[in-house]
């Protein structure tokens, strides 16, 4: 719904509770997890240079992507699967 | 509120750079409601298709945040990143391609509101934490008068007033702001 803009005064009450109601907020378990984007690369990165000095290790975590990442107390997503096997 | 809630969009940007976790979050939180409106009110996503373009914009700024030139324009380099991955999402999911006016169509007033409403959310930070709480309550949470008032220990009756003085703190925030804004 178009916010309604006066003229004669830029900002008035309606205007400005329009604008708040504009943006409703993100669900909080996203929020979460783009909020714990470092830690979980910094995780990825350990389980990779892990693989790269271990070939059976490598093998083992490429069978059971999933699984690496839980025990790694990572939450297995599709997108977190699919950036463990790029990494690999 | 902490500092890094009211350190500016390039200060941020810096902290995030030297790899500062804490402020990672407080851009996510920043820009969190500016991403998901833009995929569900501009170009009308579904919850699905919203959170995935919402996962992605943060997962590719958190990528490139090391190309961004200008840190003070981090908020049209996300807003056009979401634009991006917005229409490429529902190029993905349409048969025929699909024609890029109609896709824009519409588009970039409702950004121009997003963007004034991001303004409003940045003026709240400046607020003091009773006035951003009450008007949050009211505004972005539905709350009525009596829920408000019990919450916050309040008789009912002074809530309506509190709110008001509220929002007219936030206007001056707001036309501060307009005019120490330089002429473009």
């Amino acid at each position: 719904m178009p916010v309604p803009r006066h003229e004669y005064e830029m900002y008035d009450e309606e205007r400005i509770g329009a604008l708040l109601r504009a943006m409703p907020q993100a669900p909080e378990a996203w929020v979460l997890t783009a909020a714990r984007l470092p830690a979980t690369r910094r995780a990825i990165e350990q389980i990779a240079a892990l693989a790269g000095a271990d070939a059976t290790f490598r093998s083992q975590t490429l069978e059971d992507l999933e699984g690496a990442l839980a025990r790694a107390g990572l939450e297995a997503s599709p997108a977190l699967v699919e950036h463990l096997r790029d990494r690999l | 509120m902490t500092a890094l809630s009211t350190a500016t969009d390039a200060g941020l940007v810096a902290r995030c750079r030297d790899g500062d976790d804490d402020a990672w979050e407080e851009l996510v939180r920043r820009f969190s409601r500016y991403v998901l409106a833009i995929a569900q009110q501009a170009y009308r996503l579904s919850p699905a298709d919203a959170e995935d373009v919402f996962q992605e914009v943060f997962a590719r700024t958190y990528e490139r945040l090391g190309d961004l030139r200008n840190d003070e324009a981090v908020r049209p380099w996300i807003a056009q990143l979401t634009r991006r991955l917005c229409i490429d999402r529902i190029r993905a999911g349409t048969r025929e391609a699909a024609d890029p006016e109609a896709l824009e169509a519409g588009v970039d007033d409702s950004l121009d509101q997003l963007d004034e409403a991001l303004s409003v959310q940045e003026a709240m930070l400046a607020m003091p934490d009773n006035c951003r709480d009450i008007l949050d309550r009211f505004f972005r949470r539905d709350e009525s008068y009596a829920v408000i008032g019990t919450a916050l220990g309040l008789p009912s009756g002074t809530i309506a007033s509190r709110i008001s003085r509220c929002l007219g703190k936030l206007r001056d925030q707001l036309e501060g702001r307009e005019h120490a804004r330089p002429p473009s």
